[in-house]
């Protein structure tokens, strides 16, 4: 059966570190601060045995007021506990956590899901790329509460950026240095790709 | 590089004036070229997004040496459609159709999960036979999903008729489908504290009849494939994720169980009185993709079984409520909405304003056929959501797939993103 998680033993060694703990529907949650999170999901892996990550997320209020928050989900398979941790960031100002890639290697995508829906940088993230939307968009970031519904960009917009696709802006630099295609690329193509320009896909 | 000399001697046969059979050289007497260092030279391969075998629009850029894979780029996001976005936009109800279309191969299961994790925030229980009509939506929706990639995974290992097999019994439980919630597809069946319909008449009866039937199919497919020389040598040690490696990746459901993990949320966090039904979770010892064939496989079995039980349950539940007994949640029915003042009072604020939930979140996770399916909600006391998130297992499990395909060969990297069992609506979204 579940348990609840040890937030005594938490509060014990972090103490300050541990800025707020709610129960919200019967699921545990405990707000971190941000320099020592990585410190305190790096303990509870090691020394709570939360060895599974079940998610990471972030959540943006309606309240202009209210933090933005990223969320770790871990889990202890052993004792069933389940614990949700969260800090908070102001919204105003750049996001910035630190990447928990080195924990566990599940975090990767969901980490750069995060980035990509939210904007938020993991520090030490081996590869922060866009993971859903392509790597040439640039109307912001789609879950964001400033973020319209239908984009900011028109349907005629839209159209008109896929019509001016490059098609070599599929391959990142990267793939197309692999398959050494770089060079077969018309002069012109070199150019813009060399200067970061990929067009819109 | 070394410089390699070909001498080649390369003459066309014709005939001279005379009539005469005469060889004439062909012009290129040496070529002079450099030698191929078949090892220098890595060749970038791309798959997809419009390809069979990446079972949707998933897009696999592959660098190989050789037939040997250095490593496995996936890109996805094809199929993105911002569901996550315009659930925020949606009372919760409303969210369910969205639901449908995310795990497009186990609908009704979604649904469950939905609403189990909106009820969840509100602190609804629902009624007796609602849980076991969800168990068995639960059920339906994990035989079906396990025959589509019994069937596609067959394919794509060369074995066509397994997925004539498969696909005809999955029809069965799509007219079962058809037949209970009007859709084949697009199910919606479940609603916050209740269910959108109750089984028609003489539903139990063919229920009883797929679930009296259908493990011959299995039985056949068991007969085909586990001790097939083919199948074994296409499957076993390939795509190996260890117990350690599966958890530190995340990974949930028959892909963690088939790595030995026995961690399986109806047993371990039950939800719908789950603890209450007898049944076995398979668990593998390998984490190569046989494993993976045989959980998915026996899991079938077990759902027939859990079935089975339901149907005892359900006939000793007839004509007890589906619907929690909550005006709050639940619709009236329609003579009390025209008749009562109260109940229609209740009825225009439901539709108008939408069911709320008190401010706070949930999360709420079952065990889909693809794995941990989380919903997590975020309410600020609305009726409509701060956030909708959903934990997506296929896009989890798929992540480990350039771990898995590591050193294999290509023709393995096709087995193995079969062994995922991924449903682009889910990853993408």
């Amino acid at each position: 059966m579940r348990r609840a998680p040890d937030i005594a033993a938490l509060r014990a060694r972090f103490g300050a570190a541990i800025e707020r703990h709610a129960v919200s529907c019967g699921d545990e949650i405990v707000w971190l601060t941000n320099d020592r999170a990585h410190e305190i999901l790096a303990w509870l892996k090691a020394d709570q045995g939360y060895a599974y990550l079940v998610d990471i997320t972030a959540v943006e209020y309606r309240d202009p007021e209210l933090p933005l928050e990223v969320v770790w989900f871990v889990r202890n398979l052993t004792t069933i506990q389940d614990l949700r941790c969260k800090v908070s960031l102001d919204p105003t100002a750049p996001l910035a956590v630190d990447s928990v890639v080195d924990l566990w290697h599940g975090a990767d995508w969901l980490e750069r899901e995060v980035f990509d829906m939210f904007g938020v940088t993991f520090r030490g993230h081996p590869d922060l790329r866009r993971l859903l939307m392509w790597e040439t968009y640039h109307e912001g970031y789609p879950l964001r509460k400033a973020f319209p519904l239908r984009g900011h960009f028109s349907r005629g917009e839209q159209t008109r950026q896929a019509l001016a696709a490059n098609p070599e802006a599929h391959y990142s630099i990267e793939e197309l240095s692999i398959a050494e295609a770089f060079d077969d690329l018309p002069e012109e193509m070199r150019q813009r790709l060399a200067h970061g320009e990929r067009g819109n896909v | 590089m070394a410089t390699r000399t070909i001498e080649m001697q390369l003459q066309t046969p014709g005939l001279d004036a005379q009539g005469r059979v005469q060889m004439s050289p062909l012009g290129l007497e040496r070529i002079e070229r450099e030698a191929d260092d078949l090892h220098a030279e890595h060749m970038l391969i791309n798959i997809g997004p419009q390809h069979p075998a990446t079972h949707g629009v998933l897009r696999l850029v592959i660098e190989l040496d050789g037939e040997r894979v250095i490593r496995v780029i996936p890109h996805i996001g094809y199929l993105h459609s911002g569901f996550e976005k315009l659930g925020e936009y949606r009372h919760y109800n409303q969210i369910i159709p969205l639901t449908d279309r995310t795990d497009y191969l186990s609908p009704m299961a979604n649904n469950v999960g939905l609403a189990l994790a909106a009820e969840k925030l509100m602190g609804i229980t629902v009624t007796e036979r609602c849980a076991v009509l969800r168990v068995i939506a639960c059920e339906l929706s994990r035989i079906i999903s396990h025959l589509v990639w019994l069937g596609t995974t067959g394919i794509d290992l060369g074995a066509m008729t397994p997925f004539l097999w498969s696909f005809q019994q999955r029809e069965r439980v799509y007219n079962l489908q058809e037949s209970w919630t009007g859709a084949r597809l697009t199910t919606s069946v479940t609603r916050v504290g209740g269910m959108m319909a109750d089984i028609p008449d003489g539903w139990e009866a063919g229920l009883r009849d797929f679930t009296r039937t259908f493990t011959k199919t299995l039985d056949e497919v068991d007969t085909m494939f586990t001790k097939n020389a083919i199948w074994i040598g296409r499957t076993q040690g390939v795509g190996v994720m260890t117990k350690a490696e599966a958890i530190d990746y995340s990974l949930s459901g028959p892909m963690l169980r088939a790595s030995g993990v026995a961690w399986d949320l109806r047993k371990d966090m039950p939800y719908l009185g789950y603890e209450t039904y007898d049944f076995d979770v398979p668990v593998g010892e390998h984490g190569d993709i046989y494993d993976r064939y045989l959980v998915r496989l026996e899991e079938m079995y077990q759902s027939t079984r859990i079935l089975d039980q339901t149907l005892d349950r359900l006939e000793k539940l007839k004509g007890a409520p589906i619907n929690v007994d909550d005006p709050r949640v639940i619709l009236p029915p329609k003579s009390r909405a025209m008749s009562d003042m109260e109940a229609m009072i209740f009825h225009f604020k439901q539709v108008m304003e939408g069911v709320t939930a008190p401010a706070g979140e949930a999360y709420l996770a079952i065990e889909n056929p693809k794995g941990e399916l989380g919903y997590y909600f975020v309410s600020d006391g609305t009726a409509k959501p701060v956030r909708w998130r959903i934990r997506p297992p296929s896009l989890i499990n798929l992540a480990a797939l350039p771990k898995m395909c590591e050193g294999a060969l290509l023709s393995d990297v096709i087995a193995i993103n079969a062994s995922v069992d991924i449903v682009m609506g889910e990853i993408d979204r």
